[in-house]
Protein backbone atom coordinates (compact mmCIF):
# COMPACT_ATOMS: atom_id res chain seq x y z
CA UNK A 1 0.00 0.00 0.00
CA UNK A 2 2.70 2.35 0.54
CA UNK A 3 4.64 1.25 -2.61
CA UNK A 4 1.82 2.23 -4.45
CA UNK A 5 1.35 6.19 -2.68
CA UNK A 6 4.84 6.57 -3.24
CA UNK A 7 4.84 5.73 -6.55
CA UNK A 8 1.85 7.99 -7.30
CA UNK A 9 3.21 10.91 -5.26
CA UNK A 10 6.50 10.44 -7.01
CA UNK A 11 4.83 10.29 -10.85
CA UNK A 12 2.32 12.84 -9.93
CA UNK A 13 2.96 15.36 -12.66
CA UNK A 14 3.65 12.73 -15.28
CA UNK A 15 -0.31 11.39 -13.84
CA UNK A 16 -1.81 15.03 -14.07
CA UNK A 17 -0.25 15.26 -17.37
CA UNK A 18 -1.54 11.46 -19.04
CA UNK A 19 -4.84 12.41 -17.25
CA UNK A 20 -5.42 16.21 -18.86
CA UNK A 21 -3.93 14.72 -21.92
CA UNK A 22 -6.53 11.63 -22.48
CA UNK A 23 -9.43 14.10 -21.46
CA UNK A 24 -8.34 16.11 -24.45
CA UNK A 25 -8.25 13.58 -27.10
CA UNK A 26 -11.68 12.12 -25.63
CA UNK A 27 -12.77 15.37 -25.84
CA UNK A 28 -11.65 15.23 -29.76
CA UNK A 29 -12.74 12.15 -30.36
CA UNK A 30 -16.73 12.94 -29.17
CA UNK A 31 -16.36 16.15 -31.07
CA UNK A 32 -15.68 13.82 -34.14
CA UNK A 33 -19.26 11.90 -34.32
CA UNK A 34 -22.38 14.56 -35.77
CA UNK A 35 -24.10 15.49 -32.60
CA UNK A 36 -21.14 15.97 -29.75
CA UNK A 37 -19.20 18.62 -28.46
CA UNK A 38 -21.76 19.70 -25.86
CA UNK A 39 -20.19 22.10 -24.20
CA UNK A 40 -16.93 23.87 -25.73
CA UNK A 41 -18.44 25.42 -28.92
CA UNK A 42 -18.45 29.13 -29.14
CA UNK A 43 -22.69 29.15 -29.78
CA UNK A 44 -23.10 29.92 -25.76
CA UNK A 45 -24.26 33.27 -24.95
CA UNK A 46 -20.95 35.04 -23.70
CA UNK A 47 -19.02 33.73 -26.58
CA UNK A 48 -21.08 34.66 -28.65
CA UNK A 49 -22.14 38.03 -27.30
CA UNK A 50 -18.46 38.93 -27.83
CA UNK A 51 -17.90 37.44 -31.40
CA UNK A 52 -21.29 39.21 -31.72
CA UNK A 53 -19.63 42.77 -31.48
CA UNK A 54 -16.63 42.54 -32.70
CA UNK A 55 -18.39 41.45 -36.15
CA UNK A 56 -20.36 44.53 -36.23
CA UNK A 57 -17.27 46.55 -36.51
CA UNK A 58 -15.47 44.03 -39.29
CA UNK A 59 -19.13 44.10 -41.18
CA UNK A 60 -18.37 48.14 -41.45
CA UNK A 61 -15.75 47.54 -43.48
CA UNK A 62 -17.53 44.50 -46.17
CA UNK A 63 -20.56 46.49 -46.74
CA UNK A 64 -20.06 47.43 -50.20
CA UNK A 65 -18.92 43.94 -51.00
CA UNK A 66 -21.96 42.36 -48.81
CA UNK A 67 -24.66 45.46 -51.16
CA UNK A 68 -23.68 43.89 -54.28
CA UNK A 69 -23.94 40.53 -53.46
CA UNK A 70 -27.75 41.32 -52.21
CA UNK A 71 -28.44 43.46 -55.31
CA UNK A 72 -26.99 40.28 -57.63
CA UNK A 73 -29.20 38.38 -55.91
CA UNK A 74 -32.60 40.59 -55.83
CA UNK A 75 -31.80 40.60 -59.48
CA UNK A 76 -31.96 37.09 -59.79
CA UNK A 77 -35.00 36.38 -57.87
CA UNK A 78 -36.87 39.53 -59.83
CA UNK A 79 -35.64 37.87 -62.92
CA UNK A 80 -37.63 34.63 -61.95
CA UNK A 81 -40.68 36.80 -61.18
CA UNK A 82 -40.87 38.00 -64.22
CA UNK A 83 -40.39 35.13 -66.08
CA UNK A 84 -43.16 33.40 -64.45
CA UNK A 85 -41.09 30.66 -63.62
CA UNK A 86 -43.31 29.88 -60.50
CA UNK A 87 -42.30 26.10 -60.24
CA UNK A 88 -39.17 27.08 -58.35
CA UNK A 89 -41.05 28.59 -56.38
CA UNK A 90 -43.62 26.30 -55.82
CA UNK A 91 -41.32 23.36 -55.25
CA UNK A 92 -39.92 25.58 -52.04
CA UNK A 93 -43.39 26.41 -50.15
CA UNK A 94 -42.40 23.34 -48.32
CA UNK A 95 -39.77 24.74 -46.81
CA UNK A 96 -39.46 28.02 -44.85
CA UNK A 97 -36.73 30.58 -45.00
CA UNK A 98 -34.89 32.43 -42.37
CA UNK A 99 -32.00 35.41 -42.69
CA UNK A 100 -29.07 35.63 -40.24
CA UNK A 101 -25.60 36.84 -40.32
CA UNK A 102 -22.53 34.84 -39.76
CA UNK A 103 -20.67 36.36 -36.32
CA UNK A 104 -17.67 33.87 -36.36
CA UNK A 105 -16.23 31.76 -39.66
CA UNK A 106 -13.32 29.80 -39.68
CA UNK A 107 -12.24 27.59 -42.70
CA UNK A 108 -8.48 26.54 -41.57
CA UNK A 109 -8.95 24.02 -39.53
CA UNK A 110 -10.13 20.28 -40.62
CA UNK A 111 -12.96 20.65 -38.84
CA UNK A 112 -14.72 23.81 -38.92
CA UNK A 113 -17.91 25.38 -37.30
CA UNK A 114 -19.34 28.70 -38.69
CA UNK A 115 -21.68 30.36 -35.59
CA UNK A 116 -24.88 32.73 -36.81
CA UNK A 117 -26.36 35.47 -34.62
CA UNK A 118 -30.18 33.74 -34.39
CA UNK A 119 -31.08 30.81 -32.05
CA UNK A 120 -33.82 28.88 -30.44
CA UNK A 121 -35.91 32.31 -29.66
CA UNK A 122 -37.10 32.54 -33.20
CA UNK A 123 -37.54 28.97 -34.21
CA UNK A 124 -33.68 28.10 -34.87
CA UNK A 125 -33.40 23.71 -34.38
CA UNK A 126 -30.77 21.19 -34.65
CA UNK A 127 -29.97 19.62 -38.66
CA UNK A 128 -31.16 22.95 -40.42
CA UNK A 129 -29.62 23.09 -43.46
CA UNK A 130 -27.50 26.74 -44.18
CA UNK A 131 -27.34 28.15 -47.44
CA UNK A 132 -26.12 31.79 -49.17
CA UNK A 133 -26.80 33.29 -52.16
CA UNK A 134 -23.92 31.46 -54.51
CA UNK A 135 -24.83 28.10 -52.89
CA UNK A 136 -24.46 25.28 -50.14
CA UNK A 137 -23.28 26.52 -46.75
CA UNK A 138 -23.45 23.91 -43.66
CA UNK A 139 -25.73 22.08 -41.42
CA UNK A 140 -26.76 23.60 -37.73
CA UNK A 141 -25.76 21.21 -35.48
CA UNK A 142 -26.27 23.12 -32.05
CA UNK A 143 -28.75 25.57 -31.00
CA UNK A 144 -28.27 28.15 -27.70
CA UNK A 145 -31.31 31.09 -26.91
CA UNK A 146 -29.56 33.41 -29.51
CA UNK A 147 -27.03 31.79 -31.40
CA UNK A 148 -26.41 28.69 -33.41
CA UNK A 149 -23.57 26.80 -34.48
CA UNK A 150 -23.29 25.23 -38.10
CA UNK A 151 -20.92 22.76 -38.80
CA UNK A 152 -19.75 23.88 -41.95
CA UNK A 153 -18.84 22.26 -45.79
CA UNK A 154 -15.68 22.34 -44.72
CA UNK A 155 -15.85 19.86 -42.08
CA UNK A 156 -14.38 16.49 -42.45
CA UNK A 157 -17.10 15.37 -41.03
CA UNK A 158 -19.84 16.31 -42.81
CA UNK A 159 -21.61 14.36 -45.49
CA UNK A 160 -24.16 15.44 -48.27
CA UNK A 161 -26.14 13.82 -50.73
CA UNK A 162 -25.00 15.45 -53.87
CA UNK A 163 -25.99 14.57 -57.43
CA UNK A 164 -24.81 16.02 -61.21
CA UNK A 165 -27.31 19.14 -62.31
CA UNK A 166 -27.98 17.60 -65.86
CA UNK A 167 -28.40 13.33 -65.03
CA UNK A 168 -29.74 12.06 -61.95
CA UNK A 169 -26.73 10.36 -60.59
CA UNK A 170 -25.84 11.16 -56.82
CA UNK A 171 -23.19 10.72 -54.50
CA UNK A 172 -21.52 11.76 -51.15
CA UNK A 173 -19.82 15.17 -51.11
CA UNK A 174 -17.06 15.43 -48.39
CA UNK A 175 -14.13 17.25 -47.47
CA UNK A 176 -10.53 16.00 -47.41
CA UNK A 177 -9.66 18.63 -44.99
CA UNK A 178 -6.65 20.53 -47.53
CA UNK A 179 -8.43 23.29 -49.63
CA UNK A 180 -11.18 25.29 -48.75
CA UNK A 181 -11.67 26.24 -52.49
CA UNK A 182 -12.10 22.58 -53.19
CA UNK A 183 -14.44 19.68 -52.19
CA UNK A 184 -14.22 15.97 -52.93
CA UNK A 185 -17.70 13.70 -54.50
CA UNK A 186 -17.48 10.60 -54.19
CA UNK A 187 -19.25 7.14 -55.45
CA UNK A 188 -20.10 8.54 -58.34
CA UNK A 189 -20.51 5.76 -60.99
CA UNK A 190 -18.54 5.24 -63.86
CA UNK A 191 -21.19 5.32 -66.13
CA UNK A 192 -22.13 8.98 -65.49
CA UNK A 193 -21.38 10.61 -67.97
CA UNK A 194 -19.78 14.32 -66.63
CA UNK A 195 -17.56 16.72 -68.09
CA UNK A 196 -15.38 19.04 -66.60
CA UNK A 197 -17.41 22.50 -65.52
CA UNK A 198 -20.42 20.35 -65.00
CA UNK A 199 -22.68 21.68 -61.79
CA UNK A 200 -22.95 19.77 -58.92
CA UNK A 201 -26.60 20.76 -57.05
CA UNK A 202 -27.68 18.74 -53.67
CA UNK A 203 -29.40 15.66 -54.29
CA UNK A 204 -32.54 15.90 -52.61
CA UNK A 205 -31.97 12.60 -50.67
CA UNK A 206 -31.70 14.26 -47.34
CA UNK A 207 -34.28 15.74 -45.26
CA UNK A 208 -32.30 18.66 -44.74
CA UNK A 209 -31.87 20.23 -48.16
CA UNK A 210 -34.38 20.69 -50.72
CA UNK A 211 -32.98 19.30 -54.31
CA UNK A 212 -31.31 21.81 -56.84
CA UNK A 213 -29.29 24.18 -54.02
CA UNK A 214 -26.02 24.62 -55.66
CA UNK A 215 -22.92 23.20 -54.68
CA UNK A 216 -20.35 23.81 -57.12
CA UNK A 217 -18.63 23.34 -60.62
CA UNK A 218 -16.41 20.00 -61.28
CA UNK A 219 -12.96 20.72 -61.58
CA UNK A 220 -11.38 17.33 -62.39
CA UNK A 221 -12.51 13.62 -62.18
CA UNK A 222 -10.77 10.24 -61.80
CA UNK A 223 -11.21 6.56 -61.09
CA UNK A 224 -11.50 5.32 -57.56
CA UNK A 225 -9.46 2.31 -55.77
CA UNK A 226 -12.43 0.47 -56.62
CA UNK A 227 -12.16 0.83 -60.55
CA UNK A 228 -16.09 1.52 -60.41
CA UNK A 229 -16.54 4.58 -59.18
CA UNK A 230 -15.85 8.30 -59.40
CA UNK A 231 -14.05 10.78 -57.09
CA UNK A 232 -14.79 14.42 -58.51
CA UNK A 233 -12.88 17.24 -57.11
CA UNK A 234 -15.59 20.20 -56.92
CA UNK A 235 -14.56 23.78 -56.69
CA UNK A 236 -17.22 25.69 -54.40
CA UNK A 237 -19.30 28.86 -55.80
CA UNK A 238 -19.06 29.75 -52.65
CA UNK A 239 -16.42 31.78 -51.16
CA UNK A 240 -15.85 29.71 -48.00
CA UNK A 241 -13.58 32.66 -46.50
CA UNK A 242 -16.07 35.32 -47.17
CA UNK A 243 -19.27 35.37 -46.14
CA UNK A 244 -21.96 37.16 -44.18
CA UNK A 245 -25.76 36.60 -45.00
CA UNK A 246 -26.71 33.54 -44.96
CA UNK A 247 -30.14 31.59 -45.10
CA UNK A 248 -31.46 29.20 -43.21
CA UNK A 249 -33.81 26.30 -44.60
CA UNK A 250 -36.39 24.46 -42.68
CA UNK A 251 -38.13 21.55 -44.21
CA UNK A 252 -42.00 21.60 -42.88
CA UNK A 253 -42.27 18.30 -43.73
CA UNK A 254 -39.45 16.47 -41.77
CA UNK A 255 -41.55 15.47 -38.93
CA UNK A 256 -43.99 13.62 -41.33
CA UNK A 257 -41.48 12.17 -43.48
CA UNK A 258 -39.77 10.77 -40.01
CA UNK A 259 -42.54 9.70 -38.61
CA UNK A 260 -42.76 6.84 -41.75
CA UNK A 261 -39.01 6.19 -41.11
CA UNK A 262 -40.41 4.66 -38.11
CA UNK B 1 0.31 37.81 -4.76
CA UNK B 2 1.13 41.00 -7.56
CA UNK B 3 2.59 38.42 -9.85
CA UNK B 4 -0.33 36.02 -10.24
CA UNK B 5 -3.03 39.19 -11.18
CA UNK B 6 0.17 40.45 -13.65
CA UNK B 7 -0.02 36.77 -14.84
CA UNK B 8 -3.45 36.68 -15.13
CA UNK B 9 -4.44 39.97 -16.97
CA UNK B 10 -1.32 38.70 -19.16
CA UNK B 11 -2.93 35.62 -19.93
CA UNK B 12 -6.72 36.71 -20.71
CA UNK B 13 -5.00 39.96 -22.97
CA UNK B 14 -3.03 37.13 -25.02
CA UNK B 15 -6.41 35.03 -24.97
CA UNK B 16 -8.18 37.71 -26.69
CA UNK B 17 -5.30 38.91 -28.46
CA UNK B 18 -5.42 35.30 -29.86
CA UNK B 19 -9.01 34.64 -30.81
CA UNK B 20 -10.26 37.90 -32.10
CA UNK B 21 -7.25 38.98 -33.97
CA UNK B 22 -4.95 36.64 -34.84
CA UNK B 23 -7.06 33.59 -35.57
CA UNK B 24 -8.19 35.71 -38.43
CA UNK B 25 -4.75 36.53 -40.27
CA UNK B 26 -5.52 33.64 -42.48
CA UNK B 27 -1.99 34.33 -44.28
CA UNK B 28 -2.09 32.22 -47.90
CA UNK B 29 -5.34 30.92 -46.99
CA UNK B 30 -5.05 29.09 -43.75
CA UNK B 31 -1.85 30.04 -41.53
CA UNK B 32 -2.16 31.67 -38.63
CA UNK B 33 0.22 32.09 -35.72
CA UNK B 34 -0.56 30.82 -32.26
CA UNK B 35 1.28 33.79 -30.14
CA UNK B 36 -0.28 32.82 -27.13
CA UNK B 37 1.78 30.02 -26.46
CA UNK B 38 4.42 32.82 -25.34
CA UNK B 39 2.91 33.08 -21.65
CA UNK B 40 3.42 29.13 -21.31
CA UNK B 41 7.17 29.34 -22.96
CA UNK B 42 8.31 32.17 -20.73
CA UNK B 43 6.61 31.42 -17.64
CA UNK B 44 9.10 31.80 -14.41
CA UNK B 45 10.51 28.62 -13.91
CA UNK B 46 9.00 27.50 -10.36
CA UNK B 47 8.66 24.17 -8.08
CA UNK B 48 4.87 23.41 -8.52
CA UNK B 49 5.18 21.68 -11.52
CA UNK B 50 1.47 20.32 -11.00
CA UNK B 51 -0.24 23.96 -11.45
CA UNK B 52 2.01 24.51 -14.22
CA UNK B 53 0.42 21.98 -15.90
CA UNK B 54 -3.01 22.27 -15.00
CA UNK B 55 -2.76 26.40 -15.65
CA UNK B 56 -1.68 25.41 -18.98
CA UNK B 57 -4.58 23.03 -19.35
CA UNK B 58 -6.94 25.60 -18.74
CA UNK B 59 -5.40 27.99 -20.07
CA UNK B 60 -5.14 25.88 -23.86
CA UNK B 61 -8.89 24.97 -23.25
CA UNK B 62 -10.33 28.68 -22.80
CA UNK B 63 -8.42 28.94 -26.59
CA UNK B 64 -10.58 26.04 -27.73
CA UNK B 65 -13.80 27.82 -26.74
CA UNK B 66 -13.56 30.15 -28.75
CA UNK B 67 -12.28 28.59 -31.85
CA UNK B 68 -14.76 25.39 -31.45
CA UNK B 69 -11.45 23.07 -31.56
CA UNK B 70 -12.93 20.43 -29.21
CA UNK B 71 -9.98 20.59 -27.11
CA UNK B 72 -6.57 20.04 -29.50
CA UNK B 73 -5.24 23.40 -27.59
CA UNK B 74 -5.78 22.38 -24.18
CA UNK B 75 -4.08 19.03 -25.30
CA UNK B 76 -0.99 21.22 -27.22
CA UNK B 77 -0.80 22.92 -24.43
CA UNK B 78 -0.87 20.77 -21.33
CA UNK B 79 2.03 18.78 -23.16
CA UNK B 80 3.70 21.87 -23.63
CA UNK B 81 4.01 22.45 -20.22
CA UNK B 82 4.72 18.66 -19.07
CA UNK B 83 7.54 18.44 -21.51
CA UNK B 84 9.00 22.16 -20.84
CA UNK B 85 11.66 21.19 -17.80
CA UNK B 86 12.88 18.82 -20.35
CA UNK B 87 13.93 21.52 -23.57
CA UNK B 88 14.83 23.64 -20.71
CA UNK B 89 18.00 21.00 -19.36
CA UNK B 90 18.83 20.88 -23.09
CA UNK B 91 19.26 24.57 -23.78
CA UNK B 92 20.24 25.91 -20.21
CA UNK B 93 21.77 22.65 -18.44
CA UNK B 94 23.39 23.98 -15.32
CA UNK B 95 21.85 26.90 -14.76
CA UNK B 96 18.36 25.30 -15.01
CA UNK B 97 18.91 22.33 -12.14
CA UNK B 98 19.78 25.24 -10.14
CA UNK B 99 16.49 27.45 -10.63
CA UNK B 100 18.17 30.74 -11.28
CA UNK B 101 16.88 30.64 -14.84
CA UNK B 102 16.00 34.25 -16.20
CA UNK B 103 14.40 34.62 -19.25
CA UNK B 104 15.15 38.45 -18.80
CA UNK B 105 19.00 37.73 -19.43
CA UNK B 106 19.30 34.81 -21.45
CA UNK B 107 21.64 34.89 -24.85
CA UNK B 108 19.93 35.35 -27.99
CA UNK B 109 20.87 32.32 -29.43
CA UNK B 110 20.15 29.98 -27.11
CA UNK B 111 16.99 32.00 -26.73
CA UNK B 112 16.03 31.69 -30.38
CA UNK B 113 16.50 27.71 -30.43
CA UNK B 114 15.02 27.56 -27.23
CA UNK B 115 11.93 29.44 -28.81
CA UNK B 116 12.10 27.49 -32.05
CA UNK B 117 11.90 24.36 -30.26
CA UNK B 118 9.70 24.26 -27.83
CA UNK B 119 6.75 26.10 -30.76
CA UNK B 120 7.64 23.26 -33.24
CA UNK B 121 6.59 20.85 -30.46
CA UNK B 122 3.35 22.30 -29.87
CA UNK B 123 2.58 22.82 -32.88
CA UNK B 124 3.25 19.12 -34.36
CA UNK B 125 1.50 18.28 -31.16
CA UNK B 126 -1.77 20.06 -32.19
CA UNK B 127 -1.75 19.15 -35.87
CA UNK B 128 -1.20 15.80 -34.85
CA UNK B 129 -4.41 15.91 -32.59
CA UNK B 130 -6.02 17.76 -35.02
CA UNK B 131 -6.02 16.38 -38.30
CA UNK B 132 -5.73 12.45 -36.45
CA UNK B 133 -4.78 10.66 -39.82
CA UNK B 134 -1.50 9.00 -39.64
CA UNK B 135 -2.03 8.95 -44.18
CA UNK B 136 -1.89 12.68 -43.97
CA UNK B 137 1.68 12.97 -42.00
CA UNK B 138 2.94 15.10 -44.57
CA UNK B 139 -0.05 17.98 -44.30
CA UNK B 140 0.81 17.88 -40.32
CA UNK B 141 4.73 18.22 -41.16
CA UNK B 142 3.72 21.04 -43.33
CA UNK B 143 1.24 22.71 -41.27
CA UNK B 144 3.60 22.99 -38.24
CA UNK B 145 6.73 24.27 -39.94
CA UNK B 146 4.74 26.81 -41.93
CA UNK B 147 2.65 27.89 -38.71
CA UNK B 148 5.85 27.05 -36.88
CA UNK B 149 7.98 29.70 -38.56
CA UNK B 150 5.59 32.60 -38.26
CA UNK B 151 4.37 31.93 -34.69
CA UNK B 152 8.67 32.04 -34.09
CA UNK B 153 8.55 35.25 -35.11
CA UNK B 154 6.02 37.02 -33.64
CA UNK B 155 7.39 35.46 -30.38
CA UNK B 156 10.34 36.64 -30.49
CA UNK B 157 9.31 40.12 -32.05
CA UNK B 158 7.11 40.39 -28.38
CA UNK B 159 10.01 38.85 -26.28
CA UNK B 160 12.02 41.58 -28.19
CA UNK B 161 9.94 44.33 -27.15
CA UNK B 162 8.76 43.47 -23.91
CA UNK B 163 12.17 43.32 -23.02
CA UNK B 164 13.60 47.11 -24.31
CA UNK B 165 10.52 48.25 -21.87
Amino acid sequence: MKQIIYFLLRNKNFLLFLFLFLLSIFINYRSNSYTSSKIINSSNEVLGYIYNNTTDIKNYFNLVNENEKLVNENKFLRSIIINNKIDTITDSVNYNITGAHVIKNSFRLTRNYITLDVGKKIGIKEDLGVISSKGIIGVIDKVSTNYSRVISILNTNLNINAKIKTSNHFGTLNWDGESPSYVQLKDIPKQANIKIGDTITTGGNSFIFPKGILIGSIKSFKLDNSQNYLELEVLLFNDMSNINNVYIIENKAIDEIKSLDE
Amino acid sequence: MNNIIKNIISAITLILLQCLILNNINFSNSINPFLYIYIIIYFPVINNRMAFILFSFLYGLSIDFFSDSAAIHAAACASLAYFRPLFLKLFFGMTYIHQVVKFNNIDIRQNILYVSSLTLFHHFVLFLIEVFDSSKIILIIEKTIFTGLFTILLILLLNLFLKKK
